[in-house]
């Protein structure tokens, strides 16, 4: 482990049984999160990025799921860990933003009840529901909510789905974690009150210095937001680079498919979609799991391609850059 | 602000009550065979008949006979038993208790039991705990109760003999001075010890035998529907910001699930006010829901719609309870009712 490594995910497996057979959805994915990083993460709806959040926090617990390989937390396997143990993390040290912020609130408890429950198990001894109301109001104010005691007093469904957002985005700070998991927050929510939101998380997660796994598949929030950034396709990290690094040049086929179905608003043409679909997790494909869609594909491709390392946090994983390491490549 | 969803729910439950009095007035006097006939027996006279139905406004048109009734009513009299020539209000009185302290004791069983249970199987679901209560809810709800009575019996009271086998009290035992009319209640606010242990001793077989189904149906239904809020995001969420387990599936999970259990249970606990009958004759337990029975059997007119008013009555006022419980426990209702 590096100086300064949070979250470290080595090798990651997930496996579910199910009646079909073994869905194999993450295959041997590694990530490596430092300290106050802003990293983006993203591919495809079902790629298996939702999953790995899941996995880093401990939300996996199905009968028939098998988890392999080993997620570090400054340098602790958090499977090694004692259940309490990694659930005293949870909402304290790692929290997480959801997608659709409404129906991450319990409908039939008030915003106050709920945002008590999360701020007293931070801090080192047992807050008075007084005083971590008082803590809620601030934070609230903070998210440029004028009048919180209303918003406190109301129930989710009172409130407008920006206005929950900004709700969660507080919980998920109050606590001063350092790291923030981002599930495609907001994506629910029209598209204004989206970007509003955004901005609102990016400038606050800035300030308090945690760091930021960003799941999106929105690469023009990504471009902005993020520092770093994984591709994942088919449960395989395929690439990973700067955000400069990976937007002006793009290596891994997948990547370069994901950005030509951008649309644009000057020039180039028409977006192009990737031709085909997800795999299967139960019959995923041989070797390069991306291989049935791409245009390059080799016979090669039909066993396991390689980690090509080009760099310090620059990779990718496709046998065309096989031998290239440390040397720029056109693809 | 829960005052006037209050008051609207129970504008509602009087209407209610009215069209309940109607109905049970009208069908009593329509059901076949003659009231005066069978209250005389065979040996009567046609006159002594004719003397009869005249005595008791048989003779009257319905509407007149209904009017009569409800001022009655209104002035607390449920008029006389054609059959025992007693007071109906004075049999009620002394009949109404016994089933409702038998129906309340199954309740709290049902509720005890059956909650904690059925959250408990949502929460492992397709665990040990889910395939237990499965197999018990299942053999709760399709043995009839007085099967389950007689089992009892066979079990408690004849081999075992742990249990005494009729009876509110034990032969001989005098009842505790009249607070509630509820024994084991009057009891302990006698604090008299022995009584409420001979009252409990009593209660234990009807009140389980009563019980039983609608454990199963309360476990069953809090199981299902914890189980759907279990798949809920906000109760991933309240995993992602470590809420202790407990707290999140009895808090969490159970409130906003309450809602389809607490109105299923509200009828089944009115519904028991009729259906104690066949608990209260194998267990010779002095209650209301026997008496019931009895009267029709006897077409015994002014004790049917006394004692059909009375079940009635409670019908409503158990309903009027969940509906309110229901409002305070979810604010989309309440607030909801406020908006109209």
């Amino acid at each position: 482990m590096t100086e300064g490594t949070l979250i470290e995910v080595e090798d990651l497996h997930v496996r579910f049984d199910l009646f079909e057979g073994v869905s194999h959805v993450l295959n041997g994915v590694g990530i490596t999160i430092r300290n106050g990083e802003r990293i983006g993460l993203v591919g495809e709806s079902g790629c298996g990025k939702s999953l790995l959040a899941r996995c880093i926090l401990g939300l996996l617990e199905q009968k028939n799921i098998r988890i392999d390989g080993a997620i570090r937390y400054h340098g602790r396997d958090l499977f090694a860990m004692r259940g309490s143990e990694w659930r005293d993390l949870r909402g304290r040290r790692i929290t997480m933003i959801f997608q659709d912020p409404t129906a991450a609130l319990n409908p039939v408890f008030t915003v106050a009840d709920q945002m008590v429950e999360v701020i007293q198990r931070g801090g080192n001894r047992k807050r008075k529901r007084e005083e971590c109301l008082d803590i809620a109001r601030g934070a609230l104010r903070r998210v440029f909510i004028d009048d919180p005691d209303r918003v406190l007093r109301s129930y989710p469904f009172q409130l407008s789905g920006g206005m929950a957002q900004r709700v969660i985005i507080t919980m998920a700070l109050a606590n001063d974690p350092e790291l923030v998991l981002a599930d495609e927050p907001g994506t629910s929510l029209d598209v204004t009150v989206q970007e509003q939101t955004l901005r609102l998380m990016a400038t606050l997660t800035q300030e308090a210095g945690a760091a930021v796994l960003l799941i999106a598949h929105n690469l023009g929030v990504v471009r902005e937001f993020c520092e770093r950034l994984y591709v994942m396709y088919g449960g395989v990290i395929v690439e990973e680079g700067s955000v400069e690094e990976i937007f002006n040049e793009p290596l891994h086929p997948y990547t370069q498919a994901l950005f030509g179905a951008v649309p644009r608003l000057w020039g180039g043409d028409l977006p192009k979609a990737i031709a085909g679909m997800v795999p299967d997790y139960t019959q995923a494909p041989e070797g390069c799991r991306f291989h049935p869609r791409c245009p390059h594909a080799k016979p090669e491709c039909q066993s396991t391609p390689p980690w090509v390392k080009l760099g310090e946090g620059r990779g990718v994983r496709c046998v065309l850059f096989e031998g290239a390491e440390r040397s720029t490549v056109h693809a | 602000m829960l005052g006037r969803y209050v008051i609207r729910r129970s504008v509602a439950a009087l209407i209610t009550l009215f069209g309940v009095s109607v109905l049970i007035f009208f069908l009593a006097r329509v059901m076949p065979g003659d009231a005066a006939g069978i209250a005389l027996g065979e040996s009567a006279t046609l006159e002594q008949i004719a003397a009869y139905r005249e005595r008791h406004g048989f003779n009257e048109p319905l509407h007149v006979q209904y009017w009569v009734y409800v001022t009655d009513v209104i002035d607390g009299d449920l008029g006389e038993s054609l059959y025992s020539g007693s007071k109906v209000l004075d049999d009620l009185a002394f009949t109404f208790p016994a089933t409702l302290e038998l129906v309340l004791f199954s309740t709290i069983l049902m509720i005890s039991i059956g909650i904690p249970l059925g959250v408990l199987a949502g929460r492992f679901r397709d665990g040990y705990i889910d395939n237990f209560t499965r197999v018990f809810s299942l053999l709760g709800v399709v043995t009839p109760s007085f099967v389950w009575a007689v089992f009892f019996l066979l079990a408690f009271a004849f081999y075992l003999k742990v249990l005494p086998v009729m009876g509110r009290l034990s032969e001989g035992a005098v009842a505790p001075p009249f607070v509630t009319g509820l024994y084991l209640i009057d009891s302990l606010v006698d604090g008299d010890w022995a009584t409420f242990r001979d009252a409990l001793s009593h209660i234990i077989m009807p009140g389980v035998a009563l019980a039983m189904a609608s454990i199963g149906q309360t476990t069953r239904m809090t199981r299902a529907n914890v189980g759907e809020s279990f798949d809920k995001t906000y109760i991933e969420f309240a995993r992602a910001y470590g809420f202790k387990e407990f707290r999140t599936a009895a808090v969490y999970a159970l409130r906003p699930a309450l809602i389809p259990i607490l109105t299923i249970l509200g009828l089944d606990i009115a519904i028991k006010f009729g259906s104690a009958f066949l608990v209260e004759t194998v267990f010779g337990w002095p209650g209301m829901a026997r008496y019931g029975v009895q009267v029709i059997l006897f077409k015994d007119l002014n004790a049917i719609v006394g004692t059909v008013t009375v079940i009635g009555f409670f019908f409503i006022v158990i309903n009027l309870i969940v509906d309110i419980v229901v409002a305070f426990v979810d604010p989309r209702i309440r607030l909801g009712a406020l908006a109209q």
